[in-house]
Formats: C-alpha cells, sequence, structure tokens
C-alpha cells in the first residue's frame, strides 16, 4: 500500500467533545461496564460436570459416522467423491466388488484419518447415497495416533452411538440406491 | 526485654511470610476479576491436594508456585550471564525491601504482649520504626527497581526484551517525578518524612489528604499506576506487540522473582496510596482509641482494628488496580509520555504550589472567608482541582496526533516530469 494511492480513502476519526477530553465520561463509563460484567451471570460450562448443550446437532460438523441402511449394510458404495473432494486428503477407501445385488462396489476398507481433518464437511456434501455424516459429537481424544485412524467397524459403531438422536439426513440425490424407498 | 534484633526478626518474618502469601492469592485474585469481568468463572478446581476437595480454587497459588519452581529453567545462549541472574534478584530486592519502612497498623501495645516477653515499650508495626526519612527510603527503593527491568532488558539479547527495557526506562523515569511531586505535597502538609507521622496527621485533623490535595491525589494515583506498571500503562510488557517485554527470555523460578515482584510493585502502591492520601488505619472514631491522662491510649482492641482499617483500605485499592485493567484501553507510548510530561508534571506543579499557599498562608485566607483552616484547604484544594481540569480538557495538551496524512506525504516516485506539478 503506497500512502499516495489514490484509491485509498482517508478517513478521520470523530473529534473528541468537552466530555471525552475531559476523560472523566470515559472513566465513569468504562468502570460501570466492568462493574456490571463483575456481577453478570457467568457463561462457562464446566466440562466435564456439564456438557456443552450443542443448540442443532443436525448441522453441527463433529466426528464422521458412515450410515447404515434398512438391513444394517454400510450404505456406501465406494465412489470415492469423498476422498476426491477432500481438502486435507484424510479419507483412505479400498474399494471391492459388492457382495449385494443392489450396487456394483462396496468399501473392504474404509479409514479417515480424524487427526488430519478439518471437519470443513466436503464429504458428506460430496456423498451421492448419504453414507458419510457428521455427527455432533465433538470431544474426540485418544492417546495415540492409531488410535485416531478410524476405520469402517468404528465408524459405524459411532452411527449405532448416534443414530437415535441424529437421525440420517436424507436429501435425495440422483443417485438412487434399490430398495432405498427413494425413487 | 525482647531484644531489639529479635523484634525485628520477628517483624521482618512476619512482613515476608505475608507478603509472599498475599502476593500468590493476589494472582489469583487477579485472575478471578479478569473471568468475571469477561463474564468466565475463573481457576475453581484447584483446592487441597491430593483430595477432590475444591475449595473455590484457592489452591491455585499453591499449584501455581509448585509449577513455577519444577518448571525447566532455561538460560539462552547468547545472554549476559552476569545481569541475566542480577537482573531478577535485583528488582525482587527491592520490591521486598520497601516494606521495611511501610507501616502496617500503627503501634501495639506493650499489655497486649505476654508478660514473660518483657516488652514495656509500644511496638511499632514497621519493619524499621527508627527510619525518620521513610518516604524517600520508599522512593529511592522505587527507583532502583528500574533497573532490574533495564537490566533484564539488555542483558537477554532479544529485540522484544531490549525494547521494553527501553520503553519502561522512559516510562519509569518519567513517572517518577510526578510520582515525588505528589508525595512532596503531602510532606510538605505533613512538615516530617515519616510514614507514621503523616498517617497521624491525618488522624489528629479527621481529614484525609485526598480532601485536601485532591490534584494531589491524581497525580499520585496516575504516575503509581505507571510506576506499578499496571494496566492502562503496561507497555514495558505489552504482551500484545513485545511477546512479554523485558522478561520474554526468563522462564522458571526467575520469572516467578519478575511477575511476584510486579505484584509487591502494586501492593507497595496500594499502601503508599492509602497512607498518603487516604489516612492509612485512620478511620474516625473506630480507631481514634481513648483520651487517657497521659494523651490518646491505644488499647489491643483499637490496635487490631487499625490493623484491620489499613488492610481493608490496600484491599479496596488493590481491587480499584485490578479492575481498571480491564475498564480503559492502552496508550500508545506517545500518549504515555504527554500524559506524564505535559499533564501530570503540571498537575503536580500545581498542586505544589497550592499546598505550599495553603501550609503558609490558609488559616489567613480561610479566617478572611469565615472557614476554619481545614475547611479553607479543602476548599483551595477542591478550586484548584476543577480549574487545572478545565484548563488540561480546554488546553488538552496530549492530544497528540503522529498518523501518516495525504497531503504531508511525498510521493516516493515521479510519474512522468512533464505531467508534475511544478513544486
Amino acid at each position: 500500500m503506497k500512502p499516495d494511492d489514490q484509491n485509498i480513502q482517508w478517513m478521520e476519526p470523530p473529534a473528541l467533545g468537552m466530555t471525552g477530553r475531559s476523560y472523566l465520561l470515559l472513566f465513569a463509563q468504562g468502570l460501570t461496564t466492568t462493574l456490571k460484567h463483575l456481577f453478570r451471570r457467568k457463561i462457562t460450562v464446566q466440562s466435564p460436570d456439564e456438557r456443552h448443550v450443542i443448540p442443532e446437532p443436525l448441522i453441527y460438523r463433529g466426528v464422521h459416522r458412515l450410515n447404515r441402511d434398512e438391513q444394517g449394510r454400510v450404505k456406501c458404495v465406494a465412489c470415492f467423491l469423498c476422498a476426491t473432494a477432500c481438502p486435507a486428503h484424510c479419507i483412505d477407501i479400498v474399494a471391492a466388488e459388492s457382495p449385494w445385488p443392489d450396487r456394483e462396489k462396496y468399501p473392504q476398507t474404509f479409514t479417515i484419518d480424524e487427526l488430519r481433518c478439518i471437519y470443513c464437511g466436503m464429504c458428506e456434501e460430496a456423498c451421492p447415497v448419504d453414507a458419510i455424516e457428521l455427527t455432533s459429537l465433538y470431544d474426540l481424544s485418544g492417546k495415540s495416533r492409531e488410535e485416531m485412524t478410524f476405520d469402517k467397524e468404528k465408524l459405524l459403531s459411532v452411527y449405532d452411538r448416534t443414530k437415535e438422536a441424529e437421525p440420517t439426513r436424507t436429501r435425495g440425490s440422483g443417485f438412487r440406491v434399490q430398495g432405498s424407498g427413494l425413487d | 526485654m525482647l531484644p531489639t534484633f529479635l523484634e525485628a526478626l520477628l517483624k521482618i518474618a512476619l512482613l515476608i511470610g505475608g507478603l509472599m502469601t498475599a502476593a500468590a492469592y493476589l494472582v489469583l485474585l487477579e485472575r478471578w476479576i479478569a473471568a468475571w469481568v469477561q463474564d468466565r468463572l475463573g481457576p475453581n478446581r484447584v483446592g487441597i491436594p491430593l483430595t477432590k476437595i475444591r475449595l473455590f480454587g484457592l489452591g491455585q497459588p499453591l499449584a501455581d508456585g509448585g509449577k513455577f519452581l519444577f518448571k525447566g529453567e532455561f538460560t539462552p545462549g547468547l545472554v549476559d550471564k552476569w545481569l541475566f541472574y542480577l537482573a531478577p534478584a535485583t528488582i525482587f530486592v527491592s520490591a521486598i525491601l520497601v516494606f521495611a519502612a511501610i507501616p502496617f497498623g500503627s503501634v501495639l501495645p506493650a499489655d497486649a504482649l505476654p508478660d514473660s516477653w518483657g516488652v514495656t515499650q509500644p511496638v511499632h508495626l514497621l519493619a524499621a520504626p527508627g527510619l525518620d526519612v521513610g518516604i524517600v527510603y520508599i522512593f529511592a527503593l522505587g527507583s532502583i527497581a528500574v533497573y532490574g527491568v533495564v537490566l533484564g532488558g539488555w542483558a537477554s539479547n532479544n529485540k522484544y526484551s531490549f525494547l521494553g527495557g527501553l520503553r519502561s526506562s522512559a516510562q519509569l523515569i518519567s513517572y517518577e517525578l510526578p510520582l515525588g511531586l505528589g508525595i512532596l505535597g503531602v510532606v510538605l502538609a505533613a512538615g516530617s518524612l515519616r510514614l507514621e507521622t503523616i498517617v497521624s496527621q491525618q488522624a489528629a485533623a479527621g481529614v484525609w489528604n485526598v480532601a485536601l490535595q485532591p490534584l494531589g491525589f491524581v497525580v499520585f494515583c496516575v504516575a503509581g499506576f505507571a510506576e506499578a506498571g499496571r494496566l492502562p500503562f503496561d507497555l514495558p510488557e505489552a504482551e500484545q506487540e513485545l511477546v512479554g517485554g523485558y522478561h520474554t527470555e526468563y522462564s522458571g523460578i526467575k520469572l516467578m522473582l519478575y511477575l511476584v515482584a510486579e505484584f509487591l510493585h502494586m501492593v507497595t502502591a496500594s499502601f503508599l496510596i492509602v497512607i498518603l492520601f487516604l489516612g492509612g488505619w485512620h478511620f474516625w472514631d473506630l480507631t481514634d482509641g481513648l483520651n487517657g491522662p497521659g494523651g490518646v491510649q491505644v488499647t489491643w482492641v483499637v490496635a487490631v482494628l487499625r490493623v484491620m482499617v489499613l488492610l481493608v483500605k490496600v484491599m479496596a485499592v488493590i481491587l480499584f488496580f485490578m479492575l481498571a485493567r480491564w475498564s480503559w484501553p492502552r496508550f500508545r507510548f506517545d500518549q504515555l509520555m504527554d500524559l506524564g510530561w505535559k499533564l501530570m508534571l503540571p498537575w503536580g506543579m500545581v498542586n505544589l504550589v497550592a499546598v505550599a499557599v495553603c501550609v503558609e498562608y490558609g488559616d489567613v485566607l480561610a479566617a478572611r472567608v469565615g472557614l476554619s483552616p481545614t475547611a479553607g484547604t479543602a476548599a483551595i484544594g477542591g478550586i484548584v482541582l476543577v480549574l487545572s481540569w478545565l484548563v488540561a480538557t480546554l488546553l488538552d495538551p496530549t492530544a497528540g496526533d503522529n498518523r501518516p496524512r495525504r497531503e504531508a506525504v511525498t510521493p516516493s516516485f515521479a510519474p512522468d516530469s512533464e505531467e508534475a506539478p511544478s513544486p
């Protein structure tokens, strides 16, 4: 930025009046604000004694889960759209031929590195069959890096844990799954 | 007869123990106030060690102290070792030594102590009771504290530390002048350099110096804040721009010495504000004692009450110090210097002149308008305060503006010699 750039608009702060220059009013204002806050109700949530309440769990971006269909199978069709969309490259899928007649492929392994993930939700956006979703679980912790790499079973167990509280958000996309009741 | 050195040792032990505990708990109080002002709860988990009892977080100072003791103490490679070690010791020792001359009560009557101690004279609640130049001693040691900051900043061999040290040398030396002028007004009125005498004169008059010399009080308070390096004058540290200021490179126990010394400076400033301007241990009938045959009799109840009153006042001032931190924005460095030199110094001089006039002609002037000398002095003090504040508001000597302006900027290049306007 050059100081003589014609595109820069120079603003002047409003001039202080007598009250401002005498500093008395500002003195009183500052002190009253502080005193008001001193006795106000505190907003601290005392975790872990209290749990932080997430106002909108369905749009929260916490730990991932892999959804199951009605028959308890993994919904994922191993199309790799989530892995492609992922800006952090934290999703690793090994596809295999599907044992079921309603799709061609299914994920033999499905791994998410929760430490690399930036929780942007792009995988959720990209998924054509609503198989991967972000839940409202936010206090993710582990004692090793290996522990924080979630495999398919773990991601499915996250679904089992959260399916009552957070039902699957079905959006009905063009990519239809037979028997899903969406046609 | 209690040997004099034993008495002094007892007082010193009491003082150092009390001060260290007080400093530790003031850190907790500071964190609490900071949290409450920001709508948080603050430290409330640490209680009795090895149990689950929380005690509202009152164990936090213990945990903090232990953390400092056991934390790795790292000395950077290119520091000036001697000065690096000397600096925290200097600031801490000077901060502690100041309390030798600060009374934390008036006197303890001899009958309050067990007979076996053999005390016949009232015990002065002051580590160095014979010191006639108490205020000069405090002022001199306060100046030595600057060395701790400057040496620490210089020896660290770090740009941030160096800038912090430079800033603080400028700030502390600038604000020592208004601080001295504020003290001088009180000394002139009291005619003594002993803090005990200054308090007892306020008690005898029944009016505190804050009513008699309000302008001096303002000057002394502002200068005291600046000397303690507290917000809104915390430029030597200035975490926002200088990492940690002069103690950026310090860690472990040396850092703790710096932090404790900073809190002790605040405590010293509070004690001085209370003793010089807010009547010390005096609270009218509560602390006046009985008028016995040999003058004022101080029973041990009154002695304890005086200590309590003094401590409550000091606590109130400390609370104000802590609230002030979150109430007003910080000064820019040029504003800080302007405030010190263009406002506080003239105000201090005006106050000094007003006090001198009151001391010399106060009773004559007051008698002419039919007021008592004390009321006359208070009236003059009030008028001087209002007038000086009005003049400062009208002239606004601290309005410094160093922002770049378009017309003031010379173009760094000439676009075309033909089209360039002739100068």
